[in-house]
């Protein structure tokens, strides 16, 4: 049977731990994957024994906690802080989600450990490298394909056929999604992976836009969408709570009802 | 000093930012065939423009009778007289026609019964001058901003811009006084970057996190503003900071004005409707000056709620829920995440926070950078432009209307491309760049990274936050703002005293904190030092002891050097622009602020 293991230099290591001020009351330990693309060590879990009667509840609060008291050098993005920019990805708990808007206290067990997005290339600690997915997303062309001339004013669209965009347009692109999804992992170059596909089914069923065989001629390949193997993850961890599974059911139907 | 080597880049034009209106000056100019780039410090749909929320205004009068120059009226009062009215006409005459650039483009806007865009009522927007609330702004349920966001930056990708994304943009490329390009620091490698062009626009947005507690992301920090304080220019009206009434107590995250808009109203701690007391016409629908004043008064008076009756409530759970789930999902959401509550059944605990900079960069409605010289205060700053919330056109003046800032960045992103494309030619001659245009770039950055003294950066900017947040509140004193310029000094000598941990070059974000913290000092400081000059009450600007308008003195911009050395602020005027573009309006004359 063929052994897949690490190279030794991608193993992960026993890392450094931060302990706690002096004199705090409720301390929760928090368990960071580190990676300095600088020096020459291998990744490391470092360890921090955070208080939290010092600092917010959500995930991020504890990490910026940690980032201006205990170890300025943690690496991580974050921006807006309530859900909406999707830059603070990550796997807490062993579950892809939004540091900003994800308790701490919802993870169960008694550390919590935090670690990049899985199966992206890590660039330094928490930072994964998302050109791939960015590029998934643009090759989906996101964007409004009309041929009929532009009106003066809007296009006219009902209100029944801009509630079919509900559950789609309010994507983040944060990622959650597409990272956690096994087919991707196996596939990922040539699946396009949950966030992108959700995005095609977002153009496809808006009333206004007029490339729709010219979309699904696109999609129609055996990988870029039928990798998707109804595993679900995605639907599971999407932070906004979209269903991009659903999306891609809905894409396969259209791709069927062309053929019939 | 470390050597640095530069990896050169040429373009026509380097658009800073890429939120609204970096994304819609770059597309302009890339669509006009000039060379564009777009440098951006994060993915453009991460820029903070995806957090607005309510709605972008624009006259389509799509839920009745509707006039850009009603818009204009409301505007120009909204501003406090501050504004200026040439800017104003072309913003309100113009929105239209952005707002139907923007559904054209695949805007997800929510739709009215007859499938147009969906309008709803936001503070300060009314009919035929001033009569009653209009419902003017154009909303994508509460996602407005995220629905353009997205929608621009996939359109940019239709017209393949190029985008260099996270890259911290570190200083504008001064050559006597023309500006030739921008230096950043590329975020993944660690390499520096030297952008020639022969325009730059800065569309760098607020810098909010100069306050302890604001709406804005932790991105906010001003860095095209700090870039041209560097560059020995002048920013504008930056002592008026806008309050958002609504942010949610504590987290500070923000509840959309929008959700007043959809029926939403304010109480004390008694259950009165306060703001009928404040504002009997337009009520809960004031202007956000005059509700976060309003909201400051009753909580100093004892009137507020909570266990330490310092916030006040914010109701929804009057409204239906199907309403509240069509129009308002995304602030149901933000309530429950952050403060618990069920908004179908209870009220929403809020406090006026820190939320928008009226200030900025000083431009004509060109969207051309323009500084005082002598007599001339109108003098455009050569290849330079400035866009968005970083620049102070003034179209906002001393308050900005709520869904105002959304149609400022297309209609300005769209006129510094316009300008752009009329001012220079694809692929003309650049002059030769010497060193000495980026050396003290560079030795900024080298000394940054190597701080080695004993203040870490993030307890300094602590310092600066408190202050700033204790000092240059909603309410104003001299004795206040006399200390902010203290204290805010104190931080200015601290920053010698940094301490950044890191040593690396790739995704140093303790350096980039630090960068970003020493951009905000200086805005910080032109900040408190302009509000400790204007001896009036104007807008956002609220003073204790001169509390009326004082137009015959004060009818002017206020334009604030910063002297990175010493940290001290020299202040001089603009004259507010007392005409209209064209004769389609005539100048609006200041009368008393009444709603």
């Amino acid at each position: 049977m063929v052994q897949l293991s690490l190279p030794k230099n991608s193993r992960v290591t026993k890392g450094r731990h931060h302990a706690a001020p002096a004199g705090a009351k409720n301390v929760k330990t928090f368990r960071i994957y580190r990676y300095d693309p600088e020096g020459n060590e291998n990744p490391r879990w470092d360890t921090y024994d955070v208080d939290l009667d010092a600092c917010g509840p959500m995930v991020l609060d504890v990490l910026i906690h940690i980032k201006n008291t205990m170890d300025p050098t943690l690496a991580f993005r974050r921006s807006c802080r309530e859900g909406v920019c999707g830059s603070c990805a990550m796997n807490i708990g062993g579950r892809n989600t939004l540091a900003c808007t994800h308790g701490y206290a919802e993870v169960p067990g008694r550390e919590v450990q935090i670690s990049p997005l899985p199966s992206m290339p890590v660039v330094k600690d928490l930072i994964p490298d998302l050109t791939m997915f960015y590029a998934q997303y643009a090759s989906i062309e996101p964007w409004l394909h009309t041929k009929t001339p532009e009106p003066q004013t809007e296009w006219i669209q009902s209100p029944e056929d801009r509630e079919k965009l509900d559950g789609l347009y309010e994507c983040i692109l944060c990622a959650c999604c597409t990272t956690s999804c096994p087919s991707y992992w196996w596939n990922g170059d040539k699946y396009l992976g949950p966030a992108a596909l959700l995005h095609a089914y977002r153009w496809l069923i808006d009333s206004r836009d007029e490339a729709t065989g010219e979309r699904l001629d696109e999609l129609e390949d055996p990988f870029k969408l039928y990798r998707c193997h109804t595993i679900m993850n995605c639907a599971q961890v999407c932070p906004k709570g979209l269903n991009p599974a659903k999306a891609i059911a809905e894409v396969k139907k259209m791709l069927a009802d062309r053929v019939i | 000093m470390a050597t640095y080597k530069f990896i050169d880049h040429k373009f026509d034009v380097v658009v800073v930012g890429a939120g609204g209106s970096g994304l819609r000056a770059a597309l302009g100019c890339a669509q006009a065939g000039l060379k564009t780039a777009c440098v951006t410090k994060v993915f453009p749909t991460r820029s903070h423009t995806v957090a607005a929320q309510g709605g972008i205004s624009a006259s389509l009068g799509n839920m009745g009778e509707d006039d850009w120059r009603w818009h204009m009226y409301d505007t120009v009062k909204g501003s406090d007289w501050l504004g200026d009215q040439d800017a104003i006409e072309y913003l309100c005459h113009n929105a239209p026609a952005a707002v139907y650039e923007l559904e054209h483009w695949g805007v997800p806007f929510s739709r009215t019964p007859e499938g147009k865009i969906y309008q709803r009522a936001f503070g300060g927007m009314t009919r035929n001058f001033g009569e009653a609330p209009i419902q003017r702004t154009c909303a994508a349920a509460d996602r407005t901003g995220h629905a353009m966001l997205h929608t621009m930056y996939g359109q940019s990708l239709a017209n393949d811009t190029e985008f260099f994304i996270e890259y911290f943009a570190l200083d504008l490329i001064m050559d006597d006084g023309v500006c030739r390009g921008v230096t950043a620091w590329k975020l993944d490698d660690g390499t520096l970057h030297r952008f020639q062009a022969q325009l730059v626009i800065l569309a760098t947005g607020g810098y909010g996190r100069a306050f302890f507690s604001a709406t804005s992301a932790h991105t906010c920090t001003g860095d095209g503003n700090a870039m041209v304080l560097r560059a020995g220019l002048p920013l504008q009206d930056m002592e008026f900071v806008q309050f958002h009434p609504t942010g949610i107590y504590g987290a500070g995250c923000l509840i959309t004005e929008g959700a007043r808009g959809e029926g939403g109203y304010l109480t004390n701690s008694e259950g009165e409707r306060f703001m009928e007391r404040y504002a009997p016409s337009v009520k809960d629908l004031a202007p956000r000056d005059m509700v976060s004043r309003a909201m400051t008064v009753e909580i100093r008076e004892g009137r507020g709620v909570g266990p330490n009756k310092d916030h006040i409530f914010l109701h929804l759970d009057h409204l239906d829920p199907k309403i509240l789930h069509q129009r308002l999902p995304g602030i149901s959401e933000s309530a429950r995440v952050f403060s618990g509550v069920d908004v179908t059944k209870q009220p929403i605990p809020v406090l006026p926070t820190v939320h928008y900079n009226m200030g900025g960069i000083p431009t004509n409605f060109y969207s051309e950078v323009v500084t005082r010289l002598g007599d001339d205060p109108d003098k455009v700053v050569p290849g330079l432009m400035a866009v968005g919330e970083a620049a102070c056109v003034s179209v906002h003046g001393a308050n900005r209307l709520g869904s105002n800032s959304l149609i400022d960045l297309v209609v300005f992103g769209r006129s510094a491309a316009l300008r752009a494309a009329d001012t220079i030619k694809p692929g003309a001659t650049q002059p030769e760049l010497k060193p000495a245009h980026t050396d003290a770039h560079l030795s900024r950055f080298d000394k940054l990274r190597n701080a080695s003294g004993g203040t870490p950066t993030a307890a300094l900017r602590l310092e600066m936050q408190k202050a700033m947040q204790e000092e240059a509140a909603v309410f104003r004193t001299n004795d206040s703002l006399v200390s902010g310029v203290k204290r805010l000094q104190v931080v200015h000598d601290k920053r010698a005293d940094l301490h950044v941990a890191d040593r690396g070059l790739v995704w140093n974000t303790d350096l980039m904190e630090t960068l970003e913290l020493d951009n905000l000092i200086g805005q910080a400081a032109v900040t408190v030092n302009g509000a400790a000059n204007r001896t009036e009450s104007r807008g956002a600007h609220a003073r204790e002891d001169f509390p009326d308008r004082n137009d015959d003195e004060w009818m002017k911009h206020t334009l604030a050097w910063f002297d990175d050395a010493t940290g001290k602020v020299k202040i001089d005027y603009r004259p507010v622009h007392k005409f209209t573009m064209t004769d389609d309006i005539a100048y609006i004359e200041p009368k008393a602020r009444v709603y």
